[in-house]
This record gives C-alpha cells, structure tokens and sequence, in this order.
C-alpha cells in the first residue's frame, strides 16, 4: 500500500550512523538483575528465611529470560533503542520481588494462623514472564518489518473488538469482582482486553494514516477554531460508544478510559489538530457525566474518591489501607521485606504500587515513575524518527497505552482520580497483562531498530531504472 | 540480622534503583547527542544522498509566501493536496519525498519546490525525464507561478491560492 502524502514525514532528512549500543544494553539488564537478586535477598534477611537453592534457581532463570531477549535483539534487531529491554526488565524483575513479597507475607501469616500455605504468586508470575519472554521472541522473529502490520489493518480492528467483546460471550465470560473482564477456556483464563488494546492500537495506526488527510484538511470553522465536518465525526463516535458499551456491558472503568484516550491521541497526532482533544475532551466530560448518573458502580467509584475516610471499614477499605500503607513507606520507605502491604487487598495486582510504595517509599516510587518515563519516552522517540507514517502512529499509539495506562492506575491508588481497575504495566500480578506489555515492547524494539537503522535499506523504487520518454 | 545492616540494605537498594536511573539518564542523554557528532563516512553515503542540494534557507515568518497548497491536477494522485509551509517539498518516487509519485516516467528525486523571496521555486534534481512549466523544460531554479501547471513524468501540478 502505497501513502500518497506524507505530511510527518520531515524532509531532507540527512541519514546519520548510529551506533548499535548492544553492549549498554547488556550492561543495563546485568544491572537490573543485580537489582532484583538484592531486592530477593533484602526480603530475606528481613523475614529471616536463609537463601536457598530455590532462590538461586528463580533469580537464575530470570537471568536467562533477560539474556534470551537481549540475544534476540542483538541477532534480528541490531540497531534497536537500548534502553527499552533494560527498563522494561526491571520494572518486571521489582514486580516479581513485590509479588514474591507478598508470598512470604502471606506464608507468614498462615502459619500464624496455622492455615494451610497459600501457593506463592511469584512461580505462576515467572511462568507468565516465561511466556511473555517466548512471545517476545517470536514477535521479533516472526515481524521483520513493523509495516507488515499495516496490510492487515482491518483484520486486526475486528479481531480487536472481536477479543473487546469476547468477555461477554455466555459461558466463557467471567464476571470477577464485578467487572466481565475474563474469558474462561478449560481452566485457563485470561483478559482479551490487553491482547485487544494492542490490535486496536494497529488499527488506529493503519486507519488514520488512510484517512487522516480527509481528518486534517476538511474542516468548518467555529468559536475561531477548525471543526472537523460532520460527517468526519464517524470515527470518533464510533470509539467513544465503543468504550461508553465497555463501561456499561462489562463494567470497567479502565479500559473504557484507555481505549477513548488512546484514540483521541493519536488522533491528534495524526492530524495535529487540537480541535480533536477539545472534541475528544468534552465527550469524554459528557460520556463521565452520563456514567455517574446512570451507573451505581461509577457514582460509587467518584464517591470512595472524594471521600475515602467516611466508607474506611467497606467500599472504600481498600483505597484507605493503600493511603496507609503510602503513609508508613514515607521517604524511605519501610524497606523490602519491613511493611505490612499484605493488608491492602489485591496487593499484588491493581495495588501492586501501593505495596512498594510501602516498601521503597516516595524515592522507590519517583524511580519507578521515572522508568516508565524512560520507557514512554524511548517509545515517543521511536515514534519521531520512524520514517514511515503507519510506523510513527503505531508507536506512538504503544507507548501512549503505556502512559494513560501507568497515570489511570497510579493516579487511582494515590487517590489523584477515582480508582478504576487496571493493571500497573509490568509490576502487576497476571499473565494477560504481562505478555501483553511485552509485545509492546517488541513492537517498539521492531520500530526503533527500523528508526535507527544507519543504512536505508529498503526495497525502494530507486532501484528501478526510469523510463526514458521516447521523442518522436 | 541487625536493625543497622538492614537499615544499610534498604538504603542500598534505593541507592541501586536510582543509580539504575541515572545511568540510564546519562546513556539517554549521549544518545540524544550521538548524531550530531557522528558524521557520516563516505562509503556509507549513497551517492544519490552527496548528490542531493543543501537545504534552502528558512524563509522569514513575517514574509508572505504566495500560494498556500500544491494540488494534483492531472495523473494518478487526481486531486491530491498539499498545504504548503515554509518548508521544501520535494517529488519523486523515493518514498521519504514529500509528494511520492508511482509513476514509471518520474525519477526516485525528481524535482523540489521551495520558499524563495515570497514565491516558490521549482528545481529539477537531475531527472531522466524532466521537470516541466507548462512547455518549458527547466534547466535551473525557476519561479512557479500561481496557477502555471508543473509537469513530473505524467502528474501535473499546480499551486493554488
């Protein structure tokens, strides 16, 4: 498919050598384990439980995990950005410390209560990072070239909300605390929701770069600002009932707000009209309005917000025990290990930042807020030097998720906006989440190592020969 | 172990965590600086690239550009737009040109159009077949007027108000 127009596209761009930094890259992810063996060990000396060969064994493999990928980005993504794997692996690796935390927290207390041991959450983790790790691979292995995506753009759309609505089938559709998020099939479960958020990012990419032109140019003008033409609304109202009907049929907040976000931006990165997040702005306000008048669940979520204090001892528990649990971590932080962020309920995945935050206080939570910086950042430049247009959506579309997803989830446990329930990228307990973050990853790898490339190669028409006009 | 030792190593690993960071800070920021001191070796340049003008000045804000688009008005890309800036275009079948023509009698960098002194010049970049004003084949930096059809393998084109 050829793009007749390429108005991203900057011109007469000169093409510079970049070094491949395989080697920083390298280092880095040696540093990131050492991060995690400490935090490991830290947890137990605290509990007073002596390393054993068990623990030896995990962090190995999770040495390994990290060193299959980054051998794969050398062998088919040589000029790849080096700092996505690296960071990437460490917000995984203090994910798995904080889960295996929580395991130990809640060994302890069975045995205080004489219960039988609970199965620890960290081997399950590590085999979800196993999967994650092998997906990444073949993603890498598999895509060459990030704009084979592009062809498929519609497939991917269906597929996309096909997996958006599939958690409503009738009997592999779960309803877990209230929100129809999982798909159950023999004992396996997971949440299409992440899987969709990526094919629906595709789709966004391959769908505006075809019509963004019609998007930018065409426009009425009102108040002093260009308004797109009514009928060029379509797209918009189509996203926002999509997610409004998420929000009503499956009853979660999060991916409601992350899929009407993701597609305002790139939106407006596509035509670089602000008019569209004024636009995408005021349904978002009218589409929170209409939810909090018309659903209990919404009007309980804002209400728990305001004014956690008064509901501490039912709905709001949660939310109070996480503000308690900030509180102790303090600058400091309480240390690995030294806190009590078992009490929060579901620690390990919606409130995973509430435990270390606990545990690393304000300074851990700064440095982890700056890693996934980092990584949207890195993920945004790719999105800049990309030469292609489908490319430079889809990036920034990926990293996008990743930020909206990071601020809706930590803004929710600090109590900055209403909670909604969504994974922290990375940290968080779960396998859909988990490999779903790291496609993300391998498809911003894929794109950078296109971006970064020093030589040009593509199968471009200047090979071909010119036809000499014939002057008769 | 003792309150101090454990004291030390929650230190420590925040001390590791951000130390993590600001390496990685300090790389990003040598990155960010790397291609502008990399210079480019000959034997990676392509010829086409040497070969390739320098970049016209950026015209002044306050100074007017006459025309504000490029549209197609003749050959495959029919009705095809282009808001022009203060901006070069360039037209060609190489895919990183502004306007990529699919056109077997267009060369990979045909031809650019550029802001000069409030109006646009069209430069032929050495193509096989030409670069033409309506009759007129160019042979060196010519001013287009508004309105005058510009020729490139079998798209015609004009700049309009």
């Amino acid at each position: 498919m050829s793009i007749p127009i390429d108005v991203m596209a900057p011109v007469g761009r000169a093409i510079r050598k970049q070094p491949s930094r395989r080697n920083l890259e390298l280092v880095l992810l040696v540093f990131a384990w050492a991060v995690g063996v400490l935090g490991t060990l830290q947890i137990g000396w605290a509990n007073g439980v002596e390393p054993n060969s068990q623990l030896w064994i995990t962090t190995g493999v999770v040495g390994m995990l990290a060193l299959v990928m980054h051998g794969m980005v050398r062998w088919k993504a040589r000029y790849a950005d080096p700092f996505l794997l690296p960071v990437a692996t460490l917000l995984t690796i203090l994910g798995l410390v904080m889960i295996y935390r929580l395991d130990v927290a809640a060994t302890e207390r069975a045995v205080l209560n004489g219960s039988p041991e609970p199965t620890p959450d960290a081997y399950s983790q590590l085999t979800w990072f196993t999967v994650a790790v092998i997906l990444f691979v073949s993603v890498l292995f598999l895509l060459r070239d990030h704009r084979i995506l592009q062809r498929y753009t519609y497939t991917f759309g269906f597929a996309g909300l096909f997996l958006l609505v599939l958690p409503l089938a009738p009997i592999i559709g779960t309803t877990v605390n209230g929100a129809t998020l999982w798909v159950r099939l023999g004992g396996f479960s997971f949440q299409p929701a992440e899987l969709a958020k990526i094919l629906l990012t595709i789709f966004f990419a391959g769908y505006l770069v075809e019509k963004r032109d019609s998007l930018a140019l065409v426009r009425t003008k009102f108040l002093g600002i260009g308004f797109p033409r009514l009928k060029d609304l379509g797209p918009i109202i189509v996203a926002w009932l999509v997610s409004l009907g998420v929000l009503v049929f499956q009853r979660d907040l999060g991916t409601s707000l992350l899929f009407f976000g993701l597609f305002v931006s790139m939106l407006y990165i596509a035509t670089q009209r602000r008019s569209w997040l004024i636009l995408g702005g005021l349904m978002f306000i009218v589409g929170a309005v209409l939810a909090y008048f018309a659903f209990g669940h919404v009007r309980l979520r804002v209400t728990v917000w305001l004014d956690p204090w008064t509901y501490a001892n039912d709905d709001g528990y949660q939310i109070v025990q996480s503000l308690f649990g900030l509180a102790n971590g303090g600058i400091l932080g309480a240390g690995l290990g030294q806190g009590f962020p078992n009490l929060v309920p579901f620690a390990n995945t919606d409130f995973i930042v509430a435990a270390l935050g606990e545990e690393l206080g304000v300074t851990g939570l700064i440095a982890m807020l700056l890693l996934y910086a980092i990584l949207v950042e890195r993920g945004l430049r790719a999105a800049v030097s990309v030469r292609d247009s489908f490319g430079q959506l889809l990036a920034a579309g990926l990293s996008i998720t990743l930020a909206l997803q990071v601020f809706v989830i930590i803004g929710g446990v600090t109590r900055l906006i209403p909670l909604t329930g969504l994974t922290t990228p990375f940290l968080s307990y779960g396998g859909s989440s988990l490999i779903a973050n790291w496609i993300i990853v391998a498809l911003l790898l894929r794109i950078s190592d296109r971006a970064r490339r020093p030589e040009v190669t593509m199968p471009s028409p200047d090979e071909a020969v010119t036809q000499v006009v014939r002057r008769v | 172990m003792s309150e101090l030792a454990l004291t030390l190593v929650r230190l420590g690993f925040l001390t590791l965590l951000w130390a993590f960071v600001l390496i990685t800070v300090l790389a990003l920021r040598r990155d960010l600086r790397q291609p502008a001191e990399a210079r480019p070796t000959g034997r990676e340049r392509k010829p086409a690239r040497t070969a390739r003008p320098p970049k016209p000045p950026r015209v002044a804000k306050q100074q007017k550009v006459k025309g504000s688009k490029i549209v197609v008005i003749e050959g495959p890309l029919n009705g095809t737009i282009i808001p022009l800036g203060d901006v070069q275009i360039t037209i060609g079948r190489a895919p990183d040109s502004t306007l990529i023509i699919d056109d077997d009698y267009a060369s990979s960098r045909h031809a650019r159009i550029y802001p000069s002194e409030g109006s646009w010049v069209v430069e032929d970049l050495g193509s096989t077949n030409g670069t033409w004003i309506d009759r007129t084949r160019i042979t060196s930096p010519t001013v287009l007027p508004v309105g005058a059809p510009l020729r490139v393998g079998r798209t015609t084109l004009q700049i309009q108000k």
